[in-house]
C-alpha cells in the first residue's frame, strides 16, 4: 500500500523540518528491521496478550440487533483493552521499538487523553521518561486523564497556543522533538504525520482487523458486510479496515465528527468539509480556508477534534474503497446513551460516533447481513462531559 | 545568475526577517524600508501561517497577530508591490508549504516572480519533498532555498549540491527564538557546504546580538535574524520601524 517516501496515492510524504529528517529515516530503518524480527514480534505479542489483554472480544450485540431490526451487529471491544482504548496497541509497539533503538524518553500528543494515558502507561512499564503535550482546552475537558498520566509518572504540558486542542498538541510535540532527538522518540498517536508514522501506527493497529477477521470466521464462518469505526486522525479505523481492504465485498465506513453539523463552522469532518493540503508532515485532506490557514475545528469529542485525517484514509476515500460519513454531537451523544442502556456498554464518545451511524445503517440492511462496529474506547472519561451536555452540572 | 547573489556582494550579509502584517501591513512596509536603508542585504518576508511548527513563541505570536489583523496572501502580494517601489535589495518569502500549495503553486510562484520576490524558504519542505514546488520555481526563476540543520550530517553534501540562491544553515536544534549560546559546530558544517557548492550560506536561528552575528558571519557568508526583530516590533508596534532600522544598522555594522 505504501510506496516511495510513504505515499498513499498522492497523500502522505515527509513535509517536516530538515532537523527531523535523519530522525524519521532512522525510525524507518529501525522499523523495517524490527517488523520482521522474530524476537521483537514475540515480545510485542506477549505485551499485547499478557499486558493489554488481547485479543479483544468480538461481542454479538443481540439486544441492539433486535431493537434496530436489521443487520446483525457485532462490537469489537477495544474498550476492554488495558487503559481502556485501542491506543495501547500502537503505543506498546512504538515504545518497544523506541527502546530497541536506544531511546530513553517518549513524548506524545494527546486529545482526549487516551493516547497520553497509553503512552504514560508504556513508559512506566518500560522504565522510560515521558512527556505528554495536551491542549489546555482538553486538559479541562479531560481532567481525570491528566491526573492519570501524572499518576503514571508522566509530565503533562498544557499547550496554550492556537485553539489549545489536539492540533496544537501535535505542533508542540513536533517542536519539542526538533529540540531533543538523541534520546527521544515521538510516539505519535494516530495514522498521521510524516512517513513512516502512518505506516507504523497502522501496522500496530491492524491487529484489530486481523482479530475481527479470525473471530468473524469462527463465529459466522464468513466475513462481515460492513466494518464501522470513528475517524479523527484515523488509527482505530485503519486498524479495523486494514485486513479487509482487499476483501472488496466488505464495506468500510469511517465516521467523522460533524460537531454541530457539516453545514456549520463548528465541525471536524475533514473528508466531508476539507480540502487537499500539506500540514503536520503529510499531504492529505484538512479543514482550512482558501489561503491554507488551518481551521479551528470543533467536536464534542476531544479525540476527534482534529482538522486533518491520515493519508491512507485520504487515499481510500479517493479510490472509493472506504466511505466517510459525518455524525453530529447530538447523534453521538444519543448513541452513547443508547449503547449504555441497550447493551450495558458505555462507549467513548469518539466510538459513539460509529455506533450512531450503525444505528442508521443497520435498519436499512436485511437480517442476514452483518455489521462490525469497533468500540475504540470506553466512555468513563466522558460521563461528566455528557452529563453537562445534557444540562446536569456534575464534575469529576 | 540568481538575484540573491547581490545580497552577498557587500561583505557579509545581514538578513532580517519580518512577519508581514504584524501588527499591520503599513508598519511592515515602513519596517522593511527602514531595514533596507540601514544596511539589510536581503529581507525575509514571513507570510503568516496558523500553525507554524518550526517557530518558537515569539514568531508564533507574530503569526497570530498578523492573521488576527486580517492579513492574507493576496494582501501580502499587494504589500510587496508597494515595497518594491522603494526597496531594491533581494527579498524572499518565508512561509509554510500549505500556504503555497493552497494558493496553487503555479499561481503563487508566478506571482512571486511578477512582484519581485527572488526566493522561497519553506521550513517544512525538506530535500525529499522539494519536487512539490521545484519545477515551478525553476520555470519562473524563483530560488527554492534549502535548509541544513545541526542533525543533517550525511545529508549536507546531498542538499548543498542541489541548493539554489543561498543555503540557510539552522544554527541549533529546536525552533526559532533567541538563544544565549549557539553550541553547534557550524564551522564543520560550512566546510562540507563549501566543498559541495559555490552558493553563499547564511546562519539563522538563535542570533540576536551584534557579537553573535559577528561570530556567525565569520563562519558563514551572513547572519539571519528573526525573533529579535519581531520582539522589537511587538514592543513598539506602529512606532517600531525606527527601532528596527537602528537595530539593523547595529547588526550590519558588527559584521561589515
Amino acid at each position: 500500500m505504501t510506496n516511495k517516501n510513504g505515499r498513499f496515492g498522492i497523500h502522505g510524504g515527509q513535509y517536516i523540518p530538515e532537523t527531523l529528517m535523519n530522525a524519521v529515516i532512522e525510525l524507518e530503518e529501525a522499523y523495517n528491521f524490527y517488523k520482521n524480527d522474530k524476537q521483537f514480534n514475540d515480545e510485542l505479542t506477549a505485551l499485547f496478550n499478557d499486558y493489554a489483554g488481547r485479543p479483544s472480544r468480538l461481542y454479538y450485540a443481540e439486544k441492539m440487533t433486535a431493537d434496530l431490526g436489521g443487520a446483525k451487529i457485532y462490537l469489537k471491544r477495544e474498550d476492554l483493552n488495558h487503559t481502556g482504548a485501542h491506543k495501547i496497541n500502537n503505543v506498546l509497539g512504538q515504545a518497544l521499538l523506541a527502546k530497541k533503538m536506544g531511546k530513553t524518553r517518549l513524548i506524545a500528543e494527546t486529545g482526549a487523553g487516551q493516547h497520553g494515558v497509553a503512552t504514560a502507561t508504556a513508559a512506566a512499564l518500560m522504565g522510560m521518561e515521558c512527556v505528554v503535550f495536551m491542549g489546555e482546552e482538553d486538559t479541562k475537558r479531560q481532567a481525570l486523564n491528566v491526573y492519570r498520566m501524572r499518576l503514571l509518572g508522566s509530565e503533562v504540558i498544557p499547550v496554550k497556543t492556537g485553539t489549545a486542542t489536539l492540533k496544537d498538541a501535535v505542533s508542540e510535540a513536533m517542536r519539542e522533538w526538533t529540540s531533543r532527538i538523541d534520546d527521544t522518540h515521538y510516539c505519535l498517536g494516530s495514522v498521521m504525520g510524516p512517513h513512516p508514522f502512518p505506516t507504523i501506527v497502522r501496522d500496530f493497529q491492524s491487529v484489530i482487523s486481523k482479530e475481527i477477521k479470525q473471530q468473524m470466521l469462527e463465529k459466522e464462518g464468513r466475513l462481515p458486510d460492513a466494518v464501522l469505526a470513528c475517524v479523527g486522525g484515523g488509527s482505530n479505523a485503519i486498524g479495523s479496515f486494514y485486513h479487509f481492504i482487499e476483501d472488496k465485498d466488505v464495506q468500510l465506513i469511517g465516521c467523522e465528527a460533524a460537531g454541530r453539523g457539516i453545514d456549520t463552522f463548528e465541525t471536524a469532518a475533514t473528508m466531508n468539509t476539507g480540502s487537499l493540503g500539506i500540514f503536520h508532515g503529510m499531504k492529505s485532506y484538512f479543514c482550512q480556508d482558501k489561503y491554507g490557514q488551518i481551521a479551528p475545528v470543533y467536536s464534542i469529542s476531544a479525540g476527534l477534534d482534529y482538522p486533518g485525517v491520515g493519508p491512507e484514509h485520504a487515499y481510500l476515500h479517493d479510490i472509493g474503497r472506504a466511505q466517510y460519513v459525518p455524525v453530529t454531537d447530538e447523534e453521538a451523544v444519543c448513541a452513547f446513551e443508547y449503547l449504555a442502556k441497550t447493551e450495558g456498554i458505555i462507549p467513548a464518545i469518539e466510538s459513539a460516533h460509529a455506533v450512531a451511524y450503525a444505528m442508521k445503517l443497520a435498519p436499512t440492511m436485511s437480517k442476514d447481513k452483518i455489521i462490525v462496529i469497533t468500540v475504540s474506547g470506553r466512555g468513563d472519561k466522558d460521563c461528566a462531559a455528557i452529563a453537562r451536555y445534557r444540562g446536569e452540572d456534575i464534575h469529576e | 545568475m540568481s538575484n540573491i547573489n547581490k545580497a552577498f556582494a557587500n561583505g557579509k550579509a545581514f538578513i532580517p526577517f519580518i512577519t508581514c502584517g504584524d501588527p499591520d501591513l503599513q508598519t511592515t512596509l515602513q519596517a522593511v524600508k527602514a531595514a533596507a536603508e540601514n544596511g539589510a542585504d536581503l529581507i525575509e518576508l514571513g507570510i503568516p501561517f496558523s500553525d507554524p511548527t518550526a517557530e518558537g513563541p515569539v514568531i508564533q505570536g507574530a503569526n497570530i497577530r498578523a492573521l488576527n489583523g486580517g492579513v492574507t496572501t493576496d494582501k501580502i502580494f499587494d504589500l510587496v508591490k508597494e515595497i518594491r517601489k522603494e526597496v531594491f535589495i533581494p527579498m524572499v518569502f518565508m512561509t509554510y508549504a500549505n500556504v503555497v500549495f493552497s494558493y496553487g503553486a503555479e499561481k503563487f510562484i508566478s506571482t512571486c516572480k511578477e512582484i519581485g520576490i527572488d526566493g522561497l524558504i519553506l521550513p517544512d519542505l525538506p530535500y525529499e519533498e522539494k519536487d512539490e514546488f521545484l519545477p515551478v520555481c525553476q520555470k519562473y526563476g524563483v530560488d527554492l532555498i534549502s535548509l541544513i540543520a545541526p542533525t543533517s550530517a550525511d545529508r549536507i553534501s546531498m542538499i548543498a549540491k542541489e541548493a539554489e540562491g543561498f543555503l540557510y544553515i539552522v544554527s541549533s536544534l529546536g525552533v526559532t527564538g533567541t538563544r544565549s549560546e549557539i553550541k553547534t559546530d557550524l564551522a564543520s558544517i560550512v566546510k562540507i557546504v563549501r566543498e559541495n557548492t559555490n552558493i553563499p550560506c547564511a546562519i539563522g536561528f538563535g542570533i540576536s546580538t551584534p557579537e553573535q552575528a559577528k561570530k556567525m558571519s565569520d563562519i558563514a557568508d551572513g547572519a539571519i535574524v528573526g525573533s529579535a526583530i519581531i520582539k522589537i516590533i511587538e514592543k513598539y508596534g506602529k512606532d517600531s520601524p525606527k527601532y528596527v532600522g537602528e537595530y539593523v544598522k547595529s547588526m550590519k555594522d558588527a559584521i561589515r
